[in-house]
């Protein structure tokens, strides 16, 4: 590994904060190389921890597991102009995040165990966030054969999905479940149908319409979910599907899970968060895939997150550089950055008084951990120390420029925001302090 | 130095225009109408500024038709085709605008087949820009000519009931126009074919009609779109035969509308797929050739009224 191992840190005088187990008490937490010794509340003072242990005074902020984004994309291997592995990982634990699963996408495209194994162990020397990366379902993500899923699964593949693009055709998606069920392996969706997305750029509707520009119907979510959640049935696989953005969408996976269908969903902060009038005058930043949608569809993804309809929110993470953004809208590239607004923004759900912090905490920290089978995400004695430790209440405003990240293509630019990271640690060593 | 009732930099749309604003710029263009019927059409009010026609898509009427205005003012006009397939490849809008502005341009005309791409370049040059037509949003100056050509012939546009005819999903020019005629407080209809009208139409202020009949009954204009060959990838209608079956504008169509209803297209016409050749040539109904005439008028106005704060800080 290369790296020295840590010695014993004792992080005291902390609101402790285990979504998992429901703990929210005043506390703190022991490590000891790598893992977890102790934590609780009983753990308040510094008086019996050792000479030799090193102590963090949290100063009565909280301090919780590391955050686990199940869904970014990098730019390394293939287009580390947009941002290397190592600028992710900065970024990552800048926003608090240990864990992060990467999309397929890159180049060459994570379609076999020799490119999986390359990204994760580019990332653990590194030593930043740890990252696991998504097998391809199809190979070259092109739609049509089957990837090696359960050759790339042995090598640490968490979960299947094409990325950016829907699996479109109704029989391989069906044998690609079929197969993934074999090995009761995870297929993750971008749920929109091709056909109807291929042109849009907005959502559909009187904005688009105003702009000049194709838009994307809010149905097409609906349309290719309602066929995915029958083939899940027809093959008892398990299904997930990637950042919902309508209330039509949302519906379509509460029925299929109120039918017992093994079906999971998340979103992303941009959808919770913002509508397609982020838009505005063409501001490429605020081009997404899917789009955002109106305001309306907007609550609907707020109320399912309150109900419990959506399962996790991933931050959707997709870096571009300024020659891609900086074109007429059409031409520019989708996507935004998230990485670093995935915290606060998920906050704003706590302060808005839609979750207490412990939900809003437990949607990107154990329930997206428990969907992909990690163990990450939680405190727990022997456990990887993997922590963060925040202001909940501290207001800052994003700043796109002043990002860690390599490409500022923030759809949250300007936002003021409230939650700051003060410290994260991955594997017992602080990886990340906060400046002010 | 007078105040300038046209504060706005640019041109970029109609969208965001005020009533006075608009009245403002066809009085003034009024005044060029009747300047260029004289002999003697040239003045020196632009005389030593350059304006460059800067096109992404091939044009002949409305670059010719802002080159005449231009020179007719007495700039130094250069027009620059560019084609779009060596900008993707390569030069980038930004590194576009770099090189114009190295030019010391007074003015910018653009035509660009992308929404929105000529508000990105206005972002990054340091002279007027007027926006010559951009992908499906907006092209200002066809709907102050439209209106021009409008107003000199029934004397307003208030209360007039306006029927925008065609593939309006594709068109800036309906949709300025649709902008234009609502703030100056006509009544303005759309008829097409429901793949040809895009979603939400209705919150721009227009009434929507499947039915080409009901749609021109007892309108005043009817004004006609052209049928975009080019975009018509995908299947937004069967066949031209069917489309102008139903919707292009024929005499038994045209019965419907006022006994006195104009006819307008923005140019240039598919005579037999959206509108008739003996309509078109209608010399009692038809101001298809007013309105090119209004073009040029409108365009001199536009030039004077955007390089006014130069001129006058001079």
């Amino acid at each position: 590994m290369g790296q020295p191992t840590p010695g014993r840190i004792a992080y005291v005088n902390a609101r402790l904060l285990d979504p998992a187990s429901g703990l929210d008490a005043q506390g703190g937490v022991l490590t000891d190389g790598e893992t977890i010794v102790d934590f609780g509340p009983a753990l308040v003072n510094d008086g019996d921890l050792g000479g030799d242990t090193e102590v963090f005074d949290c100063k009565g902020h909280c301090l919780g597991p590391g955050l686990v984004d199940m869904r970014m994309q990098l730019r390394e291997p293939g287009y580390e102009h947009k941002e290397t592995l190592e600028n992710a990982g900065e970024a990552a634990v800048a926003g608090g995040i240990t864990s992060m699963v990467c999309l397929p996408n890159t180049q060459p495209v994570i379609d076999d165990a020799a490119t999986l194994e390359f990204v994760a162990r580019r990332a653990r020397l590194l030593g930043l966030a740890k990252v696991y990366p998504y097998g391809a379902v199809t190979k070259g993500l092109h739609g049509k054969e089957l990837a090696e899923m359960g050759m790339l699964a042995k090598a640490g593949a968490l979960g299947f999905t094409d990325g950016t693009r829907a699996v479109a055709d109704a029989q391989v998606l069906r044998r690609a479940l079929s197969y993934a069920a074999t090995f009761d392996l995870l297929i993750v969706q971008h749920p929109e149908e091709p056909s109807l997305a291929q042109d849009g750029v907005v959502n559909e509707g009187e904005m688009a319409t105003r702009l000049g520009l194709s838009g994307t119907p809010a149905c097409a979510e609906a349309i290719l979910l309602a066929r995915d959640v029958r083939l899940a049935e027809l093959t008892q696989a398990r299904y997930h599907a990637a950042h919902l953005s309508t209330a039509e969408g949302i519906e379509v996976v509460r029925r299929a899970k109120a039918r017992g269908v093994r079906v999971t969903c998340d979103t992303a902060p941009f959808y919770f968060a913002l509508n397609e009038s982020a838009v505005g005058d063409y501001r490429t930043f605020a081009k997404l895939s899917p789009p955002l949608r109106s305001e309306e569809d907007r609550q609907a993804v707020v109320l399912g997150i309150k109900g419990g309809g959506i399962d996790a929110i991933a931050s959707d993470h997709s870096p571009q550089d300024q020659d891609s953004q900086r074109r007429p809208f059409a031409q520019a590239a989708f996507g935004g950055i998230g990485l670093e607004t995935l915290l606060p923004v998920t906050l704003e759900l706590f302060h808005n008084g839609q979750l207490s912090l412990l939900q809003a905490l437990r949607l990107v920290t154990s329930a997206p951990a428990d969907l992909l089978g990690l163990t990450a995400g939680r405190l727990r004695k022997g456990g990887a120390a993997d922590l963060v430790i925040f202001d909940p209440v501290r207001v800052w405003k994003v700043v796109a420029d002043d990002l860690v990240g390599k490409s500022g293509n923030s759809p949250f630019d300007g936002r003021l925001v409230r939650g700051r990271v003060i410290r994260t640690v991955v594997d017992g060593r602080p990886v990340f302090a906060a400046s002010d | 130095m007078t105040t300038n009732p046209f504060t706005h930099r640019h041109l970029l749309g109609i969208q965001g225009l005020s009533p006075s604003e608009i009245g403002f710029l066809l009085d003034l263009s009024n005044g060029y109408v009747d300047q260029n019927r004289r002999a003697d059409k040239k003045q020196s009010t632009l005389r030593g500024r350059t304006l460059i026609n800067l096109f992404f898509e091939n044009s002949t009427r409305t670059r010719t038709s802002f080159e005449l205005a231009g020179k007719r003012l007495g700039a130094d006009v250069i027009n620059m085709q560019v084609s779009t397939s060596s900008v993707t490849k390569g030069e980038t809008l930004i590194d576009t605008a770099v090189t114009l502005n190295a030019m010391h341009l007074d003015a910018l005309v653009v035509r660009h087949p992308d929404s929105g791409a000529v508000k990105l370049l206005s972002e990054k040059v340091n002279c007027a820009v007027i926006n010559g037509g951009d992908g499906c949003h907006e092209h200002p100056t066809q709907a102050l000519l439209d209106a021009l050509t409008i107003r000199r012939r029934k004397g307003r546009l208030s209360g007039l009931t306006v029927a925008i005819c065609g593939d309006v999903l594709h068109s800036r020019v309906a949709r300025s126009n649709i902008h234009l005629l609502n703030i100056m407080g006509a009544r303005v209809r759309v008829v097409a074919p429901k793949t040809l009208v895009p979603a939400g139409i209705e919150r721009l202020g227009v009434e929507v009609f499947f039915d080409m009949r009901a749609g021109l009954a007892d309108c005043d204009i009817v004004m006609m779109l052209r049928l975009q060959n080019e975009r018509m990838s995908g299947n937004f209608i069967p066949s031209i035969r069917e489309y102008f079956h139903f919707f292009g504008l024929d005499y038994a169509k045209l019965a419907q509308a006022r006994p006195d209803a104009l006819i307008m297209h923005p140019g240039p016409m598919n005579r037999g797929f959206e509108i008739d050749s003996d309509v078109a040539d209608d010399v009692e109904r038809s101001v298809i050739r007013e309105q090119v005439e209004m073009g040029v008028a409108v365009r001199m106005a536009v030039l004077d009224i955007l390089t006014r704060p130069d001129r006058e800080a001079v």
